[in-house]
């Protein structure tokens, strides 16, 4: 992943990502805003949707890479020491990898329900 | 400002897997969902999405400032600093704005 998401490739990840992301949080900040869903069942089938729910997985995938691409470059950055930096790196991505997995668990399980 | 583009990255980050627990729990159980909405109501709850709130629209704001200057605009001295202070300055205002909106 690191060498992969290194220079040109990470920077057009990273801005492909962010529009995405920003599309996305605009879409559902509005929703919630002008009509939100009423209850749990009305919050549950907008989760169990197709379309939502492709769109919610597209976009835990582009916040976990739009994350990793952030956190990769602060960690460089700032822990010039190696063994410490690619301590921090690991438990960075063991911990987005598992927060993807725990959502799309969610968002899957919920469409089963 | 670009430190504080990297500091709002580095807490919405962190914020991430209690983001995902309360979708998780939402999605799961009619009592989950409960669950979730009491705790977004509580003092702290308020006061961490009045937080995340400030912070993403932050982090959003200056995204698409940096965004601008890479095409080439906004990039003059005079005007870079007008954005900036806008950037600044629409952070908390939308902020709170969408925390009074979303309780």
């Amino acid at each position: 992943m690191s060498r992969k998401a290194s220079g040109l490739k990470a920077w057009v990840l990273q801005r492909a990502t962010a529009i995405y992301i920003g599309l996305f949080v605009l879409y559902f900040l509005l929703v919630m805003l002008i009509s939100p869903p009423v209850d749990y069942a009305a919050w549950r089938d907008w989760f169990a949707s197709p379309t939502m729910g492709i769109a919610t997985l597209v976009f835990v995938v582009s916040v976990l890479l739009h994350a990793w691409v952030g956190i990769r470059d602060v960690v460089i950055d700032y822990i010039w020491i190696t063994p410490a930096r690619v301590t921090v790196l690991a438990v960075v991505a063991l911990g987005l990898v598992a927060s993807g997995l725990w959502a799309f668990q969610s968002l899957i399980l919920v469409r089963l329900v | 400002m670009s430190i504080i583009h990297r500091i709002t990255g580095v807490l919405m980050f962190l914020a991430v897997p209690f983001l995902i627990y309360l979708l998780d729990i939402s999605l799961i159980s009619e009592r989950g969902y409960e669950k979730a909405i009491a705790l977004i109501h509580s003092p702290m709850g308020v006061l961490l999405l009045f937080g995340l709130m400030w912070g993403l629209m932050h982090h959003l704001l200056a995204g698409i400032r940096y965004l601008l200057i890479d095409a080439d605009l906004g990039v003059d001295k005079e005007r870079a600093r007008q954005t900036a202070l806008f950037v600044t300055v629409a952070g908390p205002v939308l902020g709170l704005i969408l925390t009074w909106g979303l309780l």
